[in-house]
């Protein structure tokens, strides 16, 4: 097993899993609503022009957030 | 059919609703099941859209009621607020839930909320044909079995189950009576435990006994959902004290244990609940097969990092000139429409205020503003289709990290550009755009700085000045001020948002749907919703301002002594040409048949055309079927000079400054001619004495009408500003025109001409107007540069007000964007006035 990063430190192509969502209110609601909850497989598919936002793939879709965003999801990296 | 399954419906016809995530297909299945038969409201206090329709089935109509996408049932977006309260108050018999095939674990999330609300749910499972080219398999019965809801395999694009779908709710609507037994899943040991506790108070207690089963209250009050809590504080003070109680134990207990509050945890239990179900079998997926394959290809290429934006510009640019070049075709159309109307006007009407009032208040002014319906109408199918093809998305996601710096949001993008971020769209449709933005805060604040862009009616104040006073380098002039829109609208942004609309950005997450092909019948209904909410102000706030406008303008009018005046030097004139051998004699009362009412809206008179080419020296001007011109100006023809007098004058002005082409535009109408030159008498043959002697008389009405307006009372009022006005080098003429503007842009240059006395000047025949700016001293390069800043930054015309405040929801933002920008466009106008001398 991989260790503990953040989301947002994911390189384009990184495989992860999320190990957990430490931000409450409606970000962290938005975060969950999305189905970013632990125990799931996300790969980094890119960046936005400017780094900014990242785009994610799991589940089936591909969602993006702000590397702001991604800064409160922990994820084991494989 | 029972007698609760009809609650809410009105007229006793069955209520379904329809329910799923963004992209989920939703919008397919009702346009499907609904056609044209749509009706588009508010929901009570909020700018979400309600949408409601009619469906057959079997031989009876159903009405289908719309909700928003959203992706939970949560309060947080006023989308989510909306659904939750409509499905509380209307209580639809059932709700079809249209789930995403393909991305089953997330739409489910909806559904189970749902279903954990006791309310009777058909899953349709939309693009199942999709699914199964990814090589995925869905056991249906298995769903059916595990969820409790009935499931049908659906592909809304063609039509295929929906029909079986509707047929399913309405049994399901018939049998349970618009509640079911509500799905109970397990939370882990603490909330659960908590949930036991709470439910027979909430029972007890009879809290929202008919609206929502206990155990949902209960996790409610968990997750401190403020809505609920109000609710409940309102209706059962001590229970929900009580109950607030026992949820704030077991948060405590949650932080301490897990770390986490409640609601995160019931997010993770819940999408563990729908994984372990997909794992029993319901979803069997070909791992070989990589999904999305064609949308991460094409995105490879339009968000990488260089050709990305450059496609967006490319975009960008591609809507702006299909919008203005195509648009200009059914533009003159519908221009040439209205000059045909008032010319038929004109004539069928006797003179006096109320012809004044139907042909240049009424039809000139709703007229000005409906003709820019087809640019809008194209404007919104372009839109759409960027929107449905999965585009707009891609587009807010590459542009977010700038919008962001200044306290917006990416999505805040289209609606800069349908507002005229590359010149020449309207505010109108920009800020009803911005509903595609959730974040409330981006929102308004988006909504407030978009009418500093260079829209389609503040266009040819600019060109007229670029023309006279930037010759060399129009394009580059004309760039530098779309330019200085953007730039003073981020930076008013980001005074807003750290002032009055202060507060942390809006959560940026954000799906990005894979491309789809946008269906005719999707962008269709889209463009014409959209358009009819155009129309509709048109009719109803320009009218009445139209009036309004046209009234200040005219009178009180001049008194009788200063009447008789004119009357008497007219006669004279009229005598002395009476005198002269009789020969073109057809056209000399076409002065005289002039109101002497200025004709502030007009775009383009056709009757008074002939009032127009009295002033022009051209010999073929005088023969009488030139007064008819308006069948050649139903023809758009590009390069056509001529055109220029017709409807096809304004796009001629738009090419003419991205052409570089310095003849097109020109022409047509002759340069002011020196009257005064002449003198009475020798050597002068009879054509051009006839000819001196009409021009005294038009020049005599064109006094006459400038008089008028002075002495009107927005010449009193334009008179009086001129103190305020001074340091920005603003006389009356000035501010009456801007004044006017202030109900439609479009109005600035035609009251500058009447102003200028030149009779009537239509926005688009300009080049009278310019000669006698050029002549004009008073007019200095930094009194130009501050009259076109004003006129960029200055009040959003009335439709745009009214439009803000209906879509920001109050007067307040209404008087904020009035005053603001006033001041704003002043100090930056005075600035330029004082200040830019030198400089340029």
């Amino acid at each position: 097993m991989g260790e503990i990063i953040s989301l947002r430190d994911l390189k384009k192509g990184q495989k992860a899993v999320i190990a957990g969502v430490d931000v409450g209110g409606e970000m962290g609601r938005r975060i969950r609503d999305m189905g970013l909850t632990p125990g799931v497989e996300v790969i980094c598919v890119g960046r936005a022009p400017l780094q900014d936002p990242v785009a994610l793939r799991f589940m089936g879709f591909t969602l993006t957030l702000r590397n702001h965003e991604a800064g409160f999801v922990r994820v084991r990296a494989a | 059919m029972t007698a609760q399954a009809e609650q809410g419906a009105p007229g006793g016809h069955m209520l379904i609703a329809i329910a799923g995530n963004p992209n989920s297909g939703k919008t397919t299945a009702f346009n499907r099941y609904t056609g044209a038969r749509q009706h588009v409201g508010n929901y009570p206090g909020v700018t979400v859209e309600k949408k409601s329709g009619t469906a057959h089935l079997d031989g009876r109509d159903i009405i289908l009621m719309d909700l928003p996408g959203m992706y939970s049932m949560s309060a947080y977006s006023p989308e989510e607020t909306a659904a939750r309260q409509a499905l509380a108050d209307e209580r639809p018999g059932a709700i079809i839930d249209v789930v995403n095939a393909g991305v089953l674990e997330r739409n489910l999330y909806l559904t189970v909320q749902f279903l954990e609300m006791g309310l009777p749910v058909v899953i349709c499972l939309n693009m199942m044909d999709e699914a199964r080219a990814q090589g995925m398999t869905v056991n249906v019965q298995l769903l059916e079995e595990l969820t409790g809801a009935k499931a049908v395999p659906a592909v809304a694009r063609s039509g295929e189950g929906l029909e079986e779908t509707l047929r399913a709710a309405v049994e399901l609507a018939e049998t349970s009576g618009g509640r079911i037994p509500p799905l109970e899943i397990s939370y882990g040991p603490d909330l659960d435990t908590a949930l036991t506790e709470m439910e027979p108070v909430i029972r007890e207690a009879g809290l929202f006994a008919d609206t929502y089963p206990p155990r949902w209250v209960a996790m409610k009050f968990l997750e401190c959902d403020q809505d609920m809590l109000h609710s409940a504080q309102a209706a059962a003070p001590e229970v929900a004290a009580r109950l607030r109680a026992m949820a704030d134990r077991t948060s405590a207990h949650l932080r301490n244990t897990v770390g986490a509050d409640a609601e995160a945890v019931a997010a993770d239990y819940r999408y563990g609940w729908i994984r372990s179900i997909l794992r029993q079998g319901v979803r069997v997926e070909d791992e070989q097969k990589n999904r999305i394959d064609l949308s991460d290809k094409i995105d490879m290429v339009l968000t990488h990092r260089i050709a990305g934006p450059l496609f967006l510009l490319a975009v960008l640019y591609g809507m702006y000139f299909l919008t203005i070049e195509v648009g200009a075709y059914p533009l003159a159309l519908v221009e040439s429409a209205f000059d045909l109307l008032q010319s038929a006007v004109d004539d069928l009407m006797p003179d006096g205020p109320l012809k004044s009032l139907v042909v240049s208040g009424i039809i000139a002014g709703v007229g000005g503003v409906l003709g820019f319906v087809p640019l809008i109408v194209i404007m919104f199918m372009l839109i759409a289709i960027l929107e449905d093809s999965g585009y707009m998305a891609r587009a807010a996601y590459m542009m977010d990290r700038i919008f962001r710096i200044f306290g917006l949001h990416g999505a805040s993008i289209m609606p800069f550009i349908i507002a005229g971020g590359i010149a020449g769209g309207c505010a109108v449709p920009g800020v009803m755009a911005t509903r595609t933005l959730r974040s409330p805060r981006e929102r308004l604040a988006t909504m407030l700085t978009l009418p500093f862009m260079t829209c389609g009616a503040k266009i040819p104040v600019f060109l007229l000045f670029i023309n006279v006073f930037y010759e060399g380098n129009k394009t580059l002039a004309m760039f530098l001020f779309t330019l200085a829109g953007w730039g003073v609208a981020m930076l008013a942004a980001l005074f807003m948002r750290s002032t009055i609309i202060r507060g942390e950005a809006s959560p940026f997450v954000m799906e990005l749907p894979p491309y789809r092909w946008p269906t005719a019948a999707g962008v269709l209904i889209h463009t014409w919703e959209r358009a009819w909410q155009y129309v509709k102000k048109a009719g109803t706030v320009i009218l009445a301002i139209s009036i309004l406008i046209w009234a200040g303008m005219t009178y009180p009018g001049l008194s009788e002594a200063e009447e008789a005046a004119y009357e008497a030097q007219k006669s004279a004139l009229e005598e002395r040409l009476d005198a002269l051998p009789p020969d073109a004699a057809a056209k000399d009362d076409a002065a005289a048949k002039d109101t002497g009412y200025p004709d502030m809206f007009s775009r383009n008179p056709g009757a008074k055309a002939a009032g127009k080419s009295d002033k022009s020296p051209v010999p073929e001007s005088t023969a009488p079927g030139d007064a008819a011109p308006s069948a050649d100006r139903a023809a758009p023809a590009k390069d056509d000079a001529a055109a220029k007098g017709g409807g096809a004058a304004k796009d001629a002005d738009y090419r003419d400054l991205f052409s570089h082409d310095p003849a097109a535009g020109k022409g047509g109408k002759g340069p002011a001619p020196e009257s005064t030159a002449p003198a009475d008498g020798s050597g002068e043959t009879e054509e051009t004495a006839r000819e001196r002697i009409q021009q005294q008389l038009a020049d005599l009405e064109n006094a006459k009408a400038a008089e008028a307006l002075r002495d009107s009372y927005a010449g009193r009022l334009g008179t009086a500003l001129e103190g305020l006005t001074a340091p920005a080098g603003f006389d009356w003429r000035v501010n009456i025109a801007l004044i006017g503007g202030i109900a439609a842009k479009e109005v600035v240059i035609s009251t500058l001409g009447t102003a200028y006395s030149l009779g009537e000047v239509d926005d688009e025949n300009t080049s009278g107007l310019a000669q006698y700016i050029r002549a004009d001293k008073s007019w200095t390069k930094s009194k130009v540069m501050a009259f076109l800043l004003f006129t960029l930054l200055y009040s959003p015309c009335f439709v745009t007000l009214t439009v803000i405040r209906q879509e920001a929801g109050g007067w307040r933002w209404f008087f904020f964007s009035l005053f603001f920008n006033l001041a704003l466009a002043y100090g930056v106008a005075v600035a330029a006035n004082q200040f830019l001398g030198g400089l340029i």
